[in-house]
């Protein structure tokens, strides 16, 4: 069981920088995320894309921001569940909470802040009518373990970066690999559109395009794909094949929390924006993107300002009645939880002759 | 201003048709038209923002408006999504000028 005083939703920027404002009150942190890799929409999305209005930055990559907000939570220490996904919440007897992800990690803290900006990314699945029959029967959404596929015969869906990567690697590993796109164009790093062209020519990678699939065949596993293929007529037929893998990019969907008894309105989690951003739970609160609230803006600098209040309001459940007051780190500067200290250089008080 | 405002008619998932009026001088897209009428409900169009990187805004054109063409990204992310059609478009790649007045458009299925 992973304990913490604040158990965070979400590794994007409001998580992130709620690892700090939390620090400050000497308020541990711990961070789940669905995604592999801290950072949210701005690693996932758009890592190389600028954004403009985080204050003082007047031109920042997403990829950097993310950089840089680890690197001023860093001497906080917060603890990190990646590639797992919130699943379900129990409230205890004495008010705190148990989160455990979908694969099986617990979490127990006694503030929960869901910051989970859309959701969690979710592959996005193609519209064939009985797709669902085959999940886990030989149709996979995202390719976890390559080795299910050696010597197998795998063919593959897509025309992004992951299509091409996927296809070239198990090149090695499968014993036929079929890339099927709808269009002759692919949308990857010049390099692996490179090397699929190679390994095409070199009989390596069986390339269908402009095509689709439409079906899949198989009794309780995938034993082959019905294919449209699109060229002057249209035609129709079967590839024999043991996987069929559609890697059709992520998109967002709120998930279980959808299902954790809280207040939800456009998709998004009602929170008291004239407090704490404390949802209808008490003691699980909603920052950026995932909150709503009249005149609320999905604004990176709106999370970051919404972080910082849920941390006051935090502190007073952890710590009921105990005082305090908001400091400058200018004025106190900063005690990391691993014994590090920054602080404003002390002024030279001497006499001048 | 009144004046700078044109016409459109969009049809939401569900098939209601909407008549809504479009400021021309803000820079706004037909994607963040639809949002800025709620049209579609929050978190589920225009998820990347206005990128070309979602598919979460492809409308089909109904009207035969010339529109400006499509960009890599577009055409790219287009390739990609479901339901496509000969008229697919991504509503945020479309910035709303004075000679849209009149454009009709459908929001393709969610997906």
């Amino acid at each position: 069981m992973i304990k913490t005083d604040i158990l965070i939703i979400g590794a994007g920027p409001t998580g992130l920088f709620t690892v700090f404002e939390a620090g400050l009150l000497k308020l541990k942190c711990h961070l789940i995320d669905a995604l592999p890799q801290p950072g949210g929409q701005c690693s996932e999305i758009y890592p190389k894309k600028p954004i403009y209005d985080i204050p003082a930055y007047p031109e920042i990559l997403a990829g950097d921001l993310t950089e840089k907000l680890l690197e001023q939570g860093k001497q906080f220490e917060p603890g990190f569940t990646l590639g797992e996904r919130a699943e379900t919440i129990e409230k205890q007897d004495d008010g705190t909470f148990i989160v455990t992800t979908n694969k099986g990690t617990k979490h127990h803290a006694p503030v929960v802040a869901i910051a989970g900006g859309l959701g969690s990314f979710e592959p996005r699945k193609p519209k064939i009518h009985n797709i669902h029959l085959y999940e886990d029967k030989g149709v996979e959404y995202m390719i976890k373990d390559p080795e299910i596929y050696r010597d197998k015969k795998v063919v593959i869906a897509g025309g992004g970066d992951s299509a091409l990567d996927w296809s070239i690697f198990l090149t090695d590993v499968a014993k036929e690999v079929t890339l099927i796109h709808r269009r002759n164009e692919f949308r990857g790093a010049l390099d692996s559109v490179e090397k699929v062209q190679e390994l095409k020519n070199q009989g390596k990678i069986n390339l269908i395009t402009p095509a689709e699939v439409v079906g899949i065949l198989g009794e309780d596993h995938v034993t082959g794909v019905v294919v449209e293929q699109v060229q002057q007529i249209k035609k129709e037929f079967e590839i024999e094949c043991d996987h069929f893998v559609p890697l059709f990019g992520l998109s967002p969907k709120l998930g279980p929390i959808a299902d954790w008894g809280l207040e939800i309105e456009k998709n998004a989690i009602k929170v008291n924006n004239a407090l704490d951003y404390q949802t209808n739970i008490p003691g699980i609160f909603a920052i950026g993107d995932v909150n709503t609230y009249p005149g609320k803006l999905k604004l990176i600098l709106c999370g970051f300002h919404e972080a910082t209040l849920m941390c006051q309001a935090a502190y007073q459940i952890i710590n009921p009645g105990k005082r305090y007051v908001l400091k400058y780190t200018t004025v106190s500067g900063i005690d990391g939880f691993d014994g590090s200290r920054k602080e404003a250089p002390k002024a030279v008080v001497k006499a001048i002759e | 201003m009144e004046m700078q405002d044109i016409k459109l008619t969009i049809i939401d998932r569900d098939g209601v048709t909407h008549d809504v009026d479009a400021p021309t001088d803000m820079a706004m897209n037909l994607m963040e038209v639809i949002r800025s009428y709620e049209l579609a409900p929050e978190g589920t169009i225009g998820i990347c923002g206005g990128m070309a990187m979602c598919a979460s805004c492809q409308c089909y054109v109904l009207s035969d408006h010339e529109l400006p063409e499509m960009q890599d990204d577009e055409e790219a992310m287009l390739s990609e999504a479901f339901d496509v059609q000969e008229n697919s478009r991504l509503g945020c790649q479309i910035q709303i000028t004075p000679e849209m007045d009149g454009l009709k458009i459908e929001l393709a299925p969610e997906s």
